[in-house]
């Protein structure tokens, strides 16, 4: 069950640490990731959460749906209150006060928080080289708050802050490439994953656990409210983005990148912006711009298959 | 000088407070705003997302509140009038930055939608939490402008006031609303253009050679030169002379801090604001602000129809605060009462005024909903007891 097309269910872990009860909306792929990926993780592990649509949609009392340690920090912070959990941990086994075992330490945070407001504690516990999982679970936008743009919104999406219209055609810069900025701080693994294809964002957590050192998951995450469609869409827009090129899966295992899902035909950008209501505004050469340079991009990736980079 | 009429959407409108806010900047000439969404305040830039490129300003989101608060500092000195819009956990974030434009000068609006902290706190509901920290939450000595404002209405009204004071004073303004009053809809009326006033920074009315940019006037402002124009400015956070260059002696220090602080405290008459109910037979005195002093009128109307003599008092420019007429006041009345939604803020400044004449009771509220008016009331009758 390594790749990203097998599909074996049962191999699937089964035990749940992210459980019902929690208050996401109707077809929420960003919920779906988190479940996944505690799944992966089991329970042996501490989540640092930053303010964000999964802190309030699973923490409000009685209705936790977290069945593991879990804290929620500010919004600019949770990859250093992971740093910090981590070296406490580390010392506290070092004196021996704990038995020394696996605990996997996890920072978690929206696109806001990862790649606006939190990058600096990402970048600083990046380069000190904590023995930690990052997961940023990309909406492309600020839900939570009601759906603002972030540096991580794609180019022409419509939002409250980027409002399409007569002087703007919604958002007017390309999106932030955080993985790569992950990757520049030299750590052993980032990768993109998408719960839309469940196995390969399975075998991508399991190898974050195994990296001595700081890994990067940086997760696609549809958000049908925010991005105004049909609620059962989700999984199959995360599937279009990946096959027109907007969300390639790929990896970088010590320094070396692997496209996880090789495209060489990509589809038409039309079949991913379409079903969504924040791109309807765009007209067919705003579109064919964008295409272009989704298309170049992936080009780029591809150039560098299998390179160290 | 009366409004640029692109920003001024002259009507009768049924709008919220964070909606009114936004109005309220436009019409003053506020064409840059830096900001970055947070509850309960992200209505105010959706709006001007939407409104301010009809009327060729410029909206951006920043990546925090840390860049959004300098941002509108360089947009200052471009010769812009600025604001930024936050509440609790981002204002908190903005600090260092307001401790900037006070020591610099700079003219810039903050709007704190207020919600109820500390930390991430309660973000979708009221407080008034932050009013000690916006006079004091930067290091250093310094003073600042905060307004708290009641209605829509008055978001509108003293938005305008606050790009004026800003404008006057090169002094940050807070403006200190909440989210009662941000999310509360209300009937907006907006004056036609040539109805509104509108200040504008004082340039350089002499010589280019001559010019110094930190030399103050007679109202202790100094002149702010537009930039491009051929005068010599130099802006720095580091204690400065009155070319701008940093001077490390105590002497500057003194010369340059206690003229940033007297340029306010002196002027006090010229910003305080106060409003007064039934106050000339008041035996108690009901000081509120912002979203508590609606509140306090229900409580008012009781105790007047009980036959008590109770007044409203109310701040509507918190800091500076009104200091002489409260003194005055505290010799006429047996008591305050001062309902904040915090557990003690403005109520200190009220005690320290009114010491040795007046007693000053705190009735306070950790915020998250309002005050009961009738709770109010029974602290009042305990009093007169």
């Amino acid at each position: 069950m390594e790749g990203p097309n097998v599909f074996a269910a049962r191999l699937f872990p089964q035990d749940n640490f992210f459980v019902s009860g929690h208050r996401a909306c109707q077809g929420c792929a960003e919920v779906l990731a988190v479940r996944m990926v505690h799944q992966v993780l089991g329970r042996n592990t501490i989540v640092a959460s930053a303010t964000g649509c999964m802190e309030i949609i699973s923490s409000s009392y009685p209705d936790t749906a977290w069945a593991i340690p879990w804290i929620h920090v500010a919004f600019e912070n949770s990859a250093a209150v992971a740093s910090g959990v981590e070296t406490g941990l580390d010392i506290l086994m070092k004196k021996g006060k704990i038995p020394r075992r696996r605990i996997q330490v996890v920072g978690m945070g929206g696109d806001g928080a990862t790649a606006d407001i939190g990058l600096q504690a990402l970048s600083g516990a990046l380069e000190r080289g904590h023995n930690m999982i990052y997961v940023c679970y990309d909406n492309e936008a600020y839900m939570n708050t009601g759906i603002q743009r972030s540096s991580s919104t794609p180019f022409g999406a419509a939002t409250t802050t980027s409002p399409a219209g007569k002087q703007s055609q919604g958002q007017s810069t390309w999106k932030k490439n955080i993985p790569m900025i992950a990757a520049a701080h030299n750590i052993p693994y980032v990768a993109t994953a998408s719960p839309s294809y469940p196995f390969d964002l399975v075998a991508k957590v399991k190898k974050a656990m195994k990296v001595k050192g700081p890994a990067y998951l940086h997760i696609f995450s549809c958000c049908p409210t925010g991005w105004r469609m049909k609620p059962e869409l989700a999984i199959a827009i995360g599937r279009l983005a990946v096959q027109t090129g907007s969300f390639p899966l790929y990896e970088i295992e010590n320094g070396k990148l692997e496209i996880n899902l090789p495209t060489p035909e990509l589809r038409p950008l039309k079949d991913y912006l379409k079903p969504q209501g924040r791109f309807r505004h765009l007209d067919d050469a705003t579109i064919a711009e964008i295409e272009l340079r989704v298309q170049a991009e992936y080009r780029k990736l591809e150039r560098r298959q299998g390179q160290v980079l | 000088m009366s409004a640029d009429p692109k920003g001024v959407l002259t009507g009768v409108h049924f709008l919220d407070g964070d909606h009114a806010c936004c109005e309220g900047a436009l019409a003053a000439g506020c064409r840059v705003v830096f900001g970055y969404p947070i509850t309960p305040s992200t209505e105010v830039v959706e709006r001007i997302a939407r409104r301010i490129p009809t009327v060729g300003g410029v909206f951006v989101q920043m990546e925090d509140e840390i860049a959004s608060s300098i941002a509108i500092q360089g947009a200052a000195w471009g010769g812009q009038k600025v604001m930024t819009v936050s509440s609790g956990p981002g204002i908190s974030l903005m600090m260092e930055h307001i401790g900037y434009a006070a020591m610099t000068e700079t003219p810039c609006v903050f709007i704190n939608v207020q919600r109820a902290g500390p930390s991430t706190g309660l973000p979708t509901l009221a407080a008034q939490g932050d009013m000690m920290q916006a006079r004091w939450g930067s290091h250093g000595d310094y003073e600042i402008i905060a307004i708290s404002p009641n209605s829509p209405q008055e978001c509108f009204e003293l938005t305008v006031h606050a790009f004026n004071l800003a404008e006057r004073f090169r002094v940050p303004v807070m403006f200190m609303m909440d989210e009662s009053v941000g999310h509360m809809t209300e009937r907006v009326v907006i004056p036609n253009p040539e109805q509104l006033k509108i200040e504008n920074r004082q340039p350089p009315t002499g010589p280019k050679e001559e010019f110094l940019a930190y030399r103050p006037k007679k109202n202790m402002v100094p002149e702010m030169a537009p930039v491009g124009a051929g005068y010599k400015i130099h802006v720095t956070g580091l204690t400065h002379d009155e070319r701008g260059y940093p001077v490390m002696t105590p002497e500057v220090q003194h010369g340059l801090v206690v003229r940033l602080v007297d340029k306010i405290r002196k002027q006090r008459d010229q910003i305080c604001i106060n409003e007064e109910e039934q106050i000339e037979d008041a035996e108690v005195v009901i000081v509120a602000y912002g979203i508590t002093s609606r509140v306090v009128l229900r409580t008012l109307q009781m105790a007047r129809d009980k036959g008590l003599k109770v007044g409203v008092f109310r701040p509507v420019v918190v800091w500076p605060f009104p200091e002489e007429r409260l003194r005055q006041l505290a010799k006429q009345v047996k008591a305050f009462v001062v309902p904040e939604l915090n557990l003690g803020q403005v109520v200190l400044e009220v005690e320290r005024i009114a010491a040795g004449d007046a007693k000053t009771i705190l009735v306070p509220h950790a915020g998250g909903g309002l005050h009961d008016p009738l709770q109010i009331l029974q602290v009042v009758e305990e009093v007169l007891r």
